[in-house]
């Protein structure tokens, strides 16, 4: 809408004086009409975003007796010695560039196999979405227990039924880089079908007749997909990654389920969450919130910048 | 600019609910607003989440013993944060039900959250709310410190039945003079050990240091799995990152002679002691206990040994009634002992131990404070004792005859030290020392460089001491 706006605005410029009223008392009745979203927008988005930067600049606490002061920019000073927080901006990180590459990978391929023709497609879509529909933190737990190297179903595979491994293997209680893989398999089980979907509605849009006009000039399939295929579905790649990408940097449940407070298995959001709740610290745990909001919004940059969001 | 503005409009509202959904976390619920779960609710979920865990409690509780005057407030409704899970919660709600038949005061059970960390932040919503919603509150003794401003002074009703109680735990619980809690149940670490594994192998009796437990620990743990139990481990503990860990890393770091960790307004957590005993402990993760003991907790412990996959234990009491009972595969072949020391240092267990309090916003306070007068009057403590080997914290039924049948392991602890978690070094910011502990001690665990870690760890308590 406030393209209609703009472009409003850039018409008045070059028109007569004559229409101008016009185009003012429209403006006018645009704004009119924009003024509940604006207002419900600054109430749930501006509000607790300013609140949350206030707060980061206070030593506020829950439960304290003494009132909140203001103390500048000390919160932010500590948190960029914090070496606690470095590692859960890395662990972070990591896990999003695993997780969205191989979501990405196999949703791509998994929309392409559903998109074409074949018996029980219907059934075959409802089932692909279960592992999303399934709440995470049950999943999480489910998982967890699959991990067990006690009781675990994988242990009990790999060590009793197929002799693979001569001990079990402790998934979650491992190493780190083991964790981690343990972990972002588990994410990318329940969100490849949400990617798939999303790359399922943009295959859907491309015409079929490009497909035949391509057979007729003598592209084999593999010519087809990276010259029609990708290039139509663009858009469609963008908006799955960017929400993934977005999804992954603020990952909660997952973690806080198969690692609670593991000192080196945090993410941004689990240490966010263990100031603020934990230990009632809102000035440090607000500081942490706004520095990955930030950092959200560096890649969010990248995305709009390197990929040119606006063209797709 | 024209084309490029929707896009950042909706990337700034999609930040701006990002930072509004981390933040909300942080927001005080005002719990008034959720619908209390109505008792038929609460008996359900206990039914479903701990049908294995059920178990015949023989006795039934006993009544309340000034039923006649508590009745005065009969009709009042209190709320009771109680135990989680297990046979705790179904205490607690056999005793709920005697009391409210009695005195018709009715009370609702609700458990509390497990862990202890959340558990106190979830108290700690509830006092910043001012909230009525809770009116009795099972109460860690590392608590007392933080949350007195927000507890009923129990002393001029319950101050006199309190004398009967140990005194130290009464000192603990009473803050600039207010009693601000009633001891409920003591809690100290211990060893478990398997009597017929020992036997077997030829030990006479249990481990007096920590390196004769690993010795022994390797000997059984090897014999065991040649005879064809491959999931036999030797030592299960909790090595999980949450509050248990603080207590066994005090338990090996103090029994080493290494302090713990905080003592006086010194930070003591970086010696050659501590340094040393943790190095013992990170050796055990993959040899004599499993890998994933880096993620138990008290009852994942408790499930390895009493499935008898385990020859050594250290755990709560409340272990020892679970593993006696009647289904339990080692009922008869286990025995509990005072925790290993280093050579020539003095045994050591982890001051544990429940209380209950009063909150200050509660709205039926009398009634409140009669079902405290109940639940940690001598009869309820024997009961609890017989039935579930919660060891009682008055002093004149420790030598009861049927609290020595149920806890007969309660005479060899006399002349252990009872060492205490640093909570009063650290007020309102114990939550945060002990996350700095138990992470630290955690990441030793999984291999880490002890003095690196322990280094890190200093720094981050001399931030929290109480100036």
């Amino acid at each position: 809408m406030s393209q209609q706006v703009a472009g409003s605005k850039a018409i008045a410029r070059v028109t007569t004086p004559a229409r101008n009223a016009l185009t003012q008392s429209q403006e006018r009745l645009a704004w009119i009409f924009l003024a509940p979203t604006l207002a419900v927008v600054a109430f749930v988005a501006v509000y607790p975003l300013i609140q949350t930067i206030w707060l980061s600049l206070t030593n506020a606490r829950l439960g304290s007796v003494q009132p909140a002061a203001f103390v500048g920019l000390h919160n932010y000073r500590m948190l960029f010695q914090d070496i606690f927080f470095r590692d859960a901006v890395w662990i972070t990180v990591i896990f999003t560039f695993i997780t969205v590459f191989f979501e990405f990978v196999l949703g791509l391929i998994i929309a392409l196999v559903i998109n074409s023709n074949f018996k029980g497609r219907g059934p075959m879509r409802a089932a692909m979405l279960i592992p999303w529909a399934i709440p995470t933190v049950i999943s999480a737990q489910m998982w967890k227990w699959m991990y067990n190297d006690i009781f675990g179903v994988f242990n009990d595979l790999l060590v009793t039924r197929l002799g693979i491994l001569e001990r079990p293997l402790a998934f979650v209680a491992a190493n780190q880089t083991l964790a981690l893989f343990s972990i972002a398999a588990v994410d990318i089980w329940k969100t490849t079908p949400f990617i798939a979907l999303l790359l399922l509605a943009g295959l859907q849009v491309i015409p079929g007749d490009i497909y035949e006009a391509a057979d007729v000039d003598g592209a084999n399939k593999i010519q087809q997909f990276f010259s029609i295929t990708l290039p139509l579905l663009r858009p469609a790649i963008l908006v799955a990654l960017i929400f993934r990408t977005l999804d992954s940097l603020r990952v909660f449940d997952v973690f806080y389920v198969m690692f609670g407070a593991r000192p080196d298995m945090q993410t941004m959001a689990v240490y966010a969450q263990q100031y603020l709740v934990n230990f009632s610290n809102l000035g440090y745990g607000s500081a942490i919130c706004v520095v990955i909001f930030l950092i959200i919004a560096i890649f969010v940059g990248v995305y709009v910048n390197v990929f040119k969001v606006e063209e797709a | 600019m024209s084309r490029k503005t929707p896009i950042f409009l909706i990337l700034l509202m999609l930040f701006s609910l990002v930072l509004a959904a981390c933040v909300n976390g942080a927001e005080p619920t005002a719990p008034g607003d959720e619908p209390a779960p109505t008792t038929d609710e609460v008996a359900e979920v206990e039914g479903d989440g701990d049908a294995e865990e059920l178990v015949e409690v023989s006795a039934p509780p006993p009544p309340v013993p000034n039923a006649e005057a508590a009745s005065a407030y009969s009709g009042a409704q209190i709320r009771y944060y109680g135990d989680s899970v297990g046979l705790g919660a179904q205490i607690d709600d056999l005793l709920a039900e005697q009391f409210s038949a009695d005195t018709g005061i009715q009370v609702t059970v609700i458990r509390k959250p497990q862990d202890a960390t959340e558990n106190y932040a979830t108290y700690q919503r509830f006092f910043q709310a001012r909230s009525g919603d809770v009116d009795v509150m099972m109460l860690d003794v590392i608590w007392p410190a933080a949350f007195a401003p927000h507890l009923v002074d129990l002393a001029p009703e319950l101050g006199e039945a309190a004398q009967a109680h140990f005194e130290t735990i009464v000192e603990n619980n009473t803050v600039d003079g207010r009693l601000i809690a009633m001891p409920w149940f003591g809690d100290f670490g211990m060893l478990y050990y398997r009597t017929d594994l020992l036997e077997k192998y030829g030990f006479a009796g249990p481990p007096a240091t920590w390196q004769e437990l690993t010795e022994m620990a390797q000997t059984i743990q090897d014999g065991e799995r040649n005879d064809g139990n491959a999931q036999f481990v030797g030592f299960v503990w909790q090595g999980a990152a949450y509050e248990g860990l603080t207590c066994n890393a005090l338990e090996w770091v103090a029994s080493n002679g290494g302090g713990r960790f905080i003592d006086g307004d010194q930070v003591t957590i970086m010696n050659p002691e501590a340094i040393a005993t943790l190095e013992l402990a990170q050796s055990w993760v993959g040899t004599i206990s499993p890998q994933g003991v880096t993620g138990y907790r008290e009852e994942d412990a408790r499930q390895a040994f009493q499935g008898g996959n385990a020859a050594f234990m250290r755990n709560w009491p409340y272990a020892y009634a679970a593993g006696r009972q009647d289904d339990s595969p080692i009922r008869d072949v286990f025995a509990v002992a005072p925790l290993p020391s280093a050579e020539g240092q003095e045994r050591v267990g982890t001051v544990g131990g429940w209380q209950l309090g009063v909150s200050a916003y509660s709205q039926n306070q009398e009634a409140a404070i009669e079902f405290v007068r109940y639940m940690t009057s001598p009869e309820v403590q024997t009961w609890r004792a017989s039935v579930g080997s919660y060891v009682p914290t008055i002093v004149d039924i420790s030598d009861d005859p049927a609290v020595l049948e149920a806890i007969p392991f309660l005479e060899q602890f006399q002349d252990v030290v009872r060492v205490t978690r640093p909570s009063s070094e650290t007020g309102a910011n114990y939550n945060e020392a002990s996350t700095a502990i138990f992470q630290s001690v955690n990441r030793i665990l999984l291999g880490g460089n002890v003095e690196q870690t322990l280094g890190q760890a200093e720094q981050r308590l001399q931030g929290l001491l109480i100036q």
